[in-house]
């Protein structure tokens, strides 16, 4: 009976843990249990250490006992991402330059996970520092997509999704750049939220760019989606991006908005590229929310043919001033037969970043270069302003777009691998919600005739997640796609 | 678009501080390229009079009031180090 623990959401477990029916040294049992069974199948894990999670558990059960309980979170096991910081435990980005980094504080998210009581369970695996849409580009394994192990579970926070898909957690974090939490979402059957930027804290989260990076939840349901949105959000002084609001009650909102509302529908979404199971899917969810009452409209974002090339300019570009930093001298690889200082630089690079961070390092060095900037950099950020302006707009008419979250489903392992290009496609529906600061979240919307698991993604206005929590629940609720689990 | 740019690998792979090989270089090179001819699409965009945008919401300075909190110990702060000694990073000589 463990996996179907395991297999619960977190609001039931929750209710559970509550009523005494099950203690959280047994769920967190269950999910080492689980863990230990399937995970060299599907390799979500970089690193685990069920003693430490145990005795989490038990001081857990402990205050439950004491009648001193934190609130819904308390017990749960929660991985997080190999790229948040939790003090003590290993952070490796998946890249042979953090091999052996441990890490010496605390993630604002890790805090606010440790205040509401949850279990730290583990690190998940992703693509080397959050770059790629596969998690193939990891330095240590490659995760397998639980509902086809040929194939893969999407990127970068592939294992996160797979984690949570296999059973092997009960929530999870991940962070999204460019659909690094919705497109493995999709790809994986679960929920990934990748929050406005600016609500959840990027302190203690390895930069990648960080004009687009965000931390988010993996889980279940919607409704759990809000449960964790609601403990990891709020202002941080300790991030100087982060924005001063107040949290809404997330949960409660799910209840108390209750539409209709009116839905866009990017026309140029919908166009050459996009797998026709998945075009079948979104026109399924438009249906529903039509016989909800809701008011469809077709929405033009009419520079979205440019994201992606905005996209690989500004992050590259970001991430080639953020990953200075791994420069063989502090906290990272060193190479051992350098020459000189600079000679090390080289060398520790050469040796500790693989080759998709080096294929962007160099990109993002070149469009920042002299004599490139204006043509490529500056460019780009002209033309983000666009693509803001083609949402801002739209939001005008609509309250929330809907999309599929990314044009097919799961690919096979190494399909992509050699083409970059080709991989950088995947992300094309999810990368506007970053470059604008929006909130995207990803719905499980059904399943291919080959039974991989379709994504629905619904963006949403700034700061709205509340609205944006609720279309989607309404959807979420009515559906039970969360619940066909993978056969392992 | 015609004029695409050549990617000078060796002058932006030693402004990176990257070594790589003659393999790394030909690869990279040619990768790259395929990006840099989707990326001259953005060529075709009018973007006289549009401002740039660096963040998705404006970001302004965040001043913190100067003074003492407790901080990361010294062996916390070094634990990660490739080398270290009498509480300091060691590195290779810098200056003959």
């Amino acid at each position: 009976m463990s996996t179907d623990l395991t297999f619960s959401t977190l609001a039931a477990l929750a209710d559970q843990l509550t009523a005494s029916e099950v203690t959280s040294v047994e769920l967190t049992q269950a999910a080492i249990d689980r863990t230990m069974a399937i995970d060299a199948q599907v390799q979500a894990f970089n690193s685990i250490n069920p003693e430490d999670a145990l005795v989490q558990a038990a001081a857990s059960d402990a205050r439950r006992a004491a009648g001193e309980a934190c609130g819904p979170l308390d017990g749960i096991p929660v991985t997080l991402k190999d790229v948040i910081a939790v003090r003590n435990q290993p952070l490796t980005a998946s890249s042979k330059m953090l091999a052996n980094f441990v890490s010496p504080y605390d993630a604002t998210v890790t805090s606010k996970l440790k205040d509401a009581g949850a279990v730290l369970w583990g690190r998940a695996n992703l693509d080397e520092f959050a770059m790629g849409s596969s998690t193939e580009n990891s330095a240590f394994k490659t995760t397998r997509n639980p509902y086809d192990l040929e194939r893969v579970p999407g990127g970068s926070s592939g294992g996160s999704a797979a984690a949570l898909a296999a059973g092997e957690a009960i929530a999870t974090l991940g962070s999204d750049t460019g659909g690094s939490i919705r497109q493995p979402a999709a790809f994986c059957n679960v929920v990934g939220l990748k929050p406005t930027y600016g609500l959840v804290s990027r302190y203690g989260l390895a930069a990648f760019a960080s004009s687009l990076d965000q931390i988010g939840p993996f889980t279940r349901t919607v409704e759990d989606a809000a449960i964790m949105l609601g403990v990891i959000a709020g202002h941080d002084r300790r991030d100087s991006t982060s924005f001063k609001t107040e949290i809404s009650d997330y949960r409660a909102a799910l209840q108390t908005k209750q539409g209709p509302w009116k839905l866009g529908i990017p026309k140029e979404y919908f166009g050459k590229g996009l797998d026709p199971e998945v075009a079948a899917a979104v026109e399924q969810a438009i249906a529903f929310y039509r016989n909800q009452g809701c008011e469809i409209r077709e929405v033009s974002l009419p520079h979205t043919e440019y994201c992606l090339s905005v996209y690989y300019i500004i992050a590259t570009a970001e991430a080639s001033s953020n990953l200075a930093r791994y420069d063989g001298i502090r906290y990272t690889h060193r190479a051992a037969d350098a020459k000189d200082i600079v000679d090390l630089y080289f060398k520790s690079r050469a040796e500790g970043f693989g080759p998709e961070v080096k294929r962007r390092i160099i990109l993002g060095t070149y469009v920042l270069s002299s004599g490139y900037y204006d043509a490529y950099y500056l460019r780009a950020q002209k033309v983000r302003t666009l693509i803001r302006q083609d949402f801002l707009k739209a939001y005008g008419e609509v309250d929330a777009i809907l999309t599929p979250t990314s044009p097919t489903p799961a690919f096979r392992a190494g399909e992509k691998a050699t083409n970059p290009l080709s991989m950088y496609l995947s992300d094309i529906y999810t990368i506007g919600a970053n470059l604008a600061g929006l909130p995207g979240i990803s719905i499980p919307g059904g399943f291919s005739t080959s039974g991989l698991p379709i994504g629905l993604q619904l963006i949403g206005q700034p700061y709205a997640e509340a609205d944006l929590l609720a279309i989607a629940h309404s959807y979420d609720s009515a559906h039970d796609w969360a619940s066909r689990r993978p056969q392992l | 678009m015609a004029d695409i740019p050549e990617l000078d690998i060796d002058r932006v792979a030693h402004l990176a501080r990257i070594a790589l090989t003659p393999e790394e270089k030909t690869a990279y090179a040619a990768q790259l390229g395929d990006v840099l001819k989707h990326i001259e699409q953005l060529k075709q965009v009018d973007v006289s009079d549009v401002e740039p945008t660096a963040h998705a919401f404006a970001v302004e300075n965040v001043w913190a009031d100067d003074e003492a909190e407790p901080g990361l110990l010294v062996e916390d702060a070094l634990r990660n180090a490739p080398a270290q000694r009498q509480n300091m990073i060691v590195v290779p000589k810098v200056v003959e």
